[in-house]
């Protein structure tokens, strides 16, 4: 067995034998424990409820009521058919026109119309995913670095390094002050990786944050950009989650800073990366764009889009989806209060249980401070916790660790992926794990205090009631949900 | 033009290597500058450098208007739009994929099985071919390639990947037949600069030959690859395009029929050009070596096929009736248009290989060359871009390692576009041959002593005075498509 694999080594390339795809992190065990054992509300009520999967399910009625309405957005229907030659042949790597126009228009909306895209400036890439890649093959060689601030998505590790072959310098943030990206510890990053002589080529920000749910303010997008202006490196804004912004503080873009600073900036350092599959919940879709104000950039990535184009098909629906305006105004109007709520009711409830979440106003998700039920202030705790979590309480969820985080305790869980019912199961679990936590704490130790704001109730009965609708006192819903489903 | 931001790049940001400064890509920017359009814009250029299948996507249509099920935006499929928009699992639907290995064994007449969870999705063939080269060779390992070539492998195979590619050329006189001895010259070129040697790639069907691999042939590569365990990466995404005998021999069928190491075998495929679909992207990789699959799927993330595409193609696809009648018609209007563009081209003495495949025919100009040199076939193509008004694509953007050959395409346009398209050849031809000391219009010697140009009959010259003085042929119509706009 070692001979066959030592021998498949020398046969492949490195980068098929290494690690870098990333996908032996505990990010992905969490996947295959739901894989395995999915929940479903009749037929698996005992199965794992996902919550690590950031996607955004809850406006589907919205987008199937259009569809429905709007037969010409396809070329598979008998109304849109006449338009199936011309678009099944078309494999032009600008993309459709109609398409980069309505993608631009759709920025600019969710950026309230403050500022301005040039459909020209529209690349397509395969999601974000190739996005990201596609632009460090742009921007960096082989062995230099891109600062990227954590807690980070921990696809970035895979998507701009596997076969970029560049490196990740972490610019670390921690809690003390909600995780916000100093100039001190960006400063601090880049003298770091001098000193062990990597070149620094850009700065990744992540803007709504993913895992944290929450906007780069003001201050931070100038420093940032002053910042790599200065060192006369790359600014790469992934903004995948701007429509996913739910309540105040609002979404400022780097689109915006760009604006106002137009007359003193170098504009060659500034790309945008951005995507369908969060904003409007379309991740099978693959609709990744690379919008760079470097010109030399956007032709490069245009030519390098080849390899992973959107599919004429789908650029023909989101053209015509994304042109009916009336629909787009409604549509992001009605997805953020319905994240809201969702946001409100996880994150909202469990922190009357003594459950914090950093504050968060954007994202599919909630950056849950679970640090007092680790049994020491440590990531093998911070493990073991989140076996517990995975295997009793049966919900999968996100170690912080897996974003890169500096300090234990911290778990991203995400809301938008399933509907009411689920969630209300979900809670339940969590509630009942966190009861009895406490019970085995206060058994154990008596050092911890909870914090005068807490109001558990110990009867069971009476929680089940505070999590639930009031019409359904089962948490058994006779209603089959149509969102969450055991995958086949 | 020069690009403003070149500095603070990286070397691909800023180097030449994308390939797109070839020639093949300057005639499509002549024609994109000048297009030809039957009513609007006769005098333009006609496109004939742009392998597309536009013959028979006519059969899509009707397949479309009765099975509204299969796409996702109708009243019958609307119900499955949100778990369709939301499955970004990268081992794409299963029902996709069960479609494809279908659809694989037909084209190959049930002669090889295809196993659905070796199938990996991925950006086109485009996409699929450089994911095989990222998983089997490291940066500054070559790859063995013979040409002429598809020219887009620079980019595809080389660009990205760093891999370098080692062109194995292959010659007229055997019709471009790969041989044993070229390949142990180049492997032993590659070995003496100090290249490690990760594999071979071929496209087979041939781009741009439009000819299949022979049994024998076949089967000394693969005793080649094995002897040197090398990995063998078969391009067959012209599998279905072969309009007659003889049948295509595939890698698959091969490897059933012989000792080999099957880790080391690939297989690139794609929709693009048998079903005439490029602007879906659908591209796979097909591997024999479990790790390879692997890989390749993690990597797939990059560039996967959209899931409303796949969808859609699961359902066509397992549509074995309409399989079955796509690739019969498909077939027989490939044998028309070819045919009928190589008869004319006869008629005025214009040799192309003989092939049995392909959306193009390989041209031979070499007696139409000024000199017997590249220059003088880029003298040449510069004519036929400017003057005569056709792209068609030098044999040197193949890597052809003799001057004089073109690749010229057919199956995208109809039978009307085709008739100016030959008057145009004809009239240079015509035009070229006033410029020859006449010998009795009988022969034209090229340096190479082959017998090219001749005008056999006086019923050649009654059909080509016919069509001269009468642009509406009395032949049937064609069923294909117009020009396009």
């Amino acid at each position: 067995m070692e001979n066959m694999l030592k021998n498949q080594e020398q046969l492949l390339s490195k980068i098929a034998t290494n690690e870098g795809h990333g996908e032996n992190s505990a990010f992905f065990d969490g996947w295959k424990a739901y894989d395995m054992n999915p929940y479903h509300p009749t037929k698996n009520l005992n199965g794992v409820i996902q919550m690590g999967l950031a996607e955004n399910q809850l406006s589907f009625d919205l987008i199937q009521e259009w569809v429905k309405n709007n037969p010409r957005a396809s070329i598979c229907t008998a109304e849109g058919t006449d338009e199936l030659k011309d678009i099944a042949i078309f494999q032009d790597y600008h993309g459709l026109p109609k398409f980069r126009n309505a993608v631009a228009r759709f920025m600019e909306k969710v950026r309230g119309n403050r500022v301005q895209f040039d459909p020209d400036r529209i690349v397509m890439s395969g999601g974000a995913t190739g996005a990201q890649e596609t632009l460090a093959f742009c921007l960096a060689d082989p062995g230099d670095a891109f600062l990227v601030p954590t807690p980070y998505y921990p696809g970035n590790d895979r998507d701009l390094t596997w076969r970029t072959r560049i490196q990740l310098v972490p610019v670390v943030c921690d809690s003390s002050n909600n995780f916000k990206i100093t100039r001190i510890a960006l400063e601090t990053a880049y003298q770091t990786a001098q000193e062990s002589n990597i070149k620094i080529k850009g700065l990744l920000l992540n803007n709504p944050s993913n895992p944290l749910g929450t906007v780069l303010d003001r201050e931070t997008l100038t420093d940032s950009l002053s910042f790599t202006q200065e060192k006369k490196i790359h600014l790469i804004c992934d903004e995948i989650y701007s429509a996913t912004v739910f309540s105040q503080p609002g979404f400022i873009s780097i689109a915006d800073i760009v604006k106002e600073n137009i007359a003193s900036c170098n504009l060659d350092l500034i790309h945008i990366v951005y995507s369908l599959s969060k904003d409007l919940g379309f991740p099978g879709f693959r609709v990744g764009i690379i919008y760079s104000y470097n010109d030399m950039v956007t032709d490069c990535a245009r030519k390098m889009s080849s390899f992973g184009l959107v599919s004429t098909q789908t650029q023909h629906l989101i053209a015509s989806m994304l042109s009916d305006y009336a629909f787009v105004d409604k549509f992001l109007k009605e997805s953020s209060k319905r994240l809201a709520t969702r946001h409100g009711l996880l994150c909202g409830k469990l922190a009357k249980v003594g459950i914090r979440s950093l504050k968060g106003n954007s994202g599919l998700f909630c950056w849950m401070d679970l640090r007092r039920l680790l049994k020491e202030n440590t990531f093998e705790a911070e493990m073991e916790l989140w076996r517990v979590i995975i295997n009793e309480v049966k919900i999968n969820v996100s170690p912080g660790a897996s974003f890169h985080c500096s300090e234990p305790g911290w778990f991203r869980v995400c809301f938008a992926n399933m509907d009411d019912e689920t969630m209300m199961v979900a809670m339940n679990r969590i509630l009942k794990f966190v009861i009895q936590s406490k019970e085995i704490e206060a058994n154990n130790s008596r050092k911890q205090c909870w914090g005068s704001k807490l109001e558990i109730s110990l009867s069971f009965r009476r929680s089940d009631e505070f999590f639930m609708a009031p019409h359904k006192m089962s948490p058994h819903s006779p209603m089959s949900s149509p969102l969450v489903r055991a995958r086949t | 033009m020069e690009l403003k931001g070149s500095s603070n790049l990286s070397k691909l940001a800023t180097s030449d290597d994308h390939g797109e400064n070839s020639l093949y890509f300057k005639g499509w920017k002549a024609y994109d500058n000048n297009p030809f359009h039957p009513t609007r814009n006769r005098e333009g250029v006609i496109q004939m450098g742009l392998a597309e299948n536009l013959l028979s996507v006519d059969l899509f249509e009707d397949w479309i208007k009765k099975n509204p099920r299969a796409s996702i935006c109708t009243p019958e499929g609307v119900h499955a739009f949100k778990d369709i928009a939301c499955f970004q699992d990268y081992h794409g639907l299963p029902q996709f994929r069960n479609a494809l290995a279908k659809l694989m064994e037909k084209v190959r007449g049930g002669r090889a099985s295809f196993d659905p969870e070796r199938i990996v999705i991925a950006g086109g063939a485009t996409g699929a071919s450089e994911m095989l080269m990222f998983c089997l060779a490291n940066r500054g390992d070559g790859f063995l390639v013979p040409s002429p070539c598809y020219p887009a492998f620079d980019r595809d195979l080389r660009w990205r990947t760093r891999v370098q590619l080692l062109y194995v050329d292959c010659e007229s006189r055997n019709n471009f037949r790969l041989t044993k001895q070229s390949l142990e010259d180049a492997y032993e070129n590659a070995r003496k600069a100090n290249i490690e040697v990760k594999g071979l790639i071929i496209a087979n069907p041939s781009n741009p030959l439009g000819t299949t691999m022979d049994k024998a042939t076949f089967k000394m590569l693969v005793n080649f690859i094995n002897d040197k365990k090398i990995h063998l990466v078969c391009d067959e995404i012209y599998s279905a395009t072969v309009f007659r005998g003889p049948k295509l021999v595939s890698v698959s069928e091969i490897i059933e029929e012989m000792e080999c190491d099957r880790d080391l075998i690939h297989i690139v495929y794609s929709l693009s050009k048998d079903m005439g679909i490029p602007g879906f992207r659908v591209g796979i990789v097909y591997s024999y070596n479990d790790k390879v699959v692997s890989c390749a799927r993690k990597m797939s993330s990059f560039g996967l096929i959209s899931s409303q595409t796949q969808y859609f193609l699961a359902f066509i696809l397992s549509d074995e009736e309409f399989v079955e009648k796509y690739l019969t018609e498909s077939a027989i209007r490939l044998a028309n248009q070819h045919d009928f563009f190589t008869r004319g081209l006869e008629e005025m003495g214009i040799k192309c290989l003989e092939s049995n495949a392909g959306l193009y025919v390989w041209m031979d100009l070499r007696p139409l060359l000024k000199e017997a040199t590249f220059e003088g076939e880029m003298d040449l193509w510069r004519v036929i871009i400017s003057d005569v008004k056709l792209n068609v694509s030098p044999g040197s953007s193949f890597h052809c390692h003799e001057p004089g050959w073109f690749r010229v395409c057919f199956a995208n346009m109809d039978i009307k576009t085709m008739r100016i398209a030959l008057a145009r050849i004809r009239k240079f031809v015509v035009r070229e041959n006033d410029q020859v000391p006449q010998q009795g219009m009988k022969q034209k010697k090229s340096s190479k002593g082959h017998l090219t140009l001749s005008f056999p009959s006086q019923m050649y010259d009654e059909a080509w005075v016919v069509s001269l003085q009468s642009p509406h042929s009395p032949l049937p119509q064609s069923p294909l498509l117009s020009a396009r706009t």
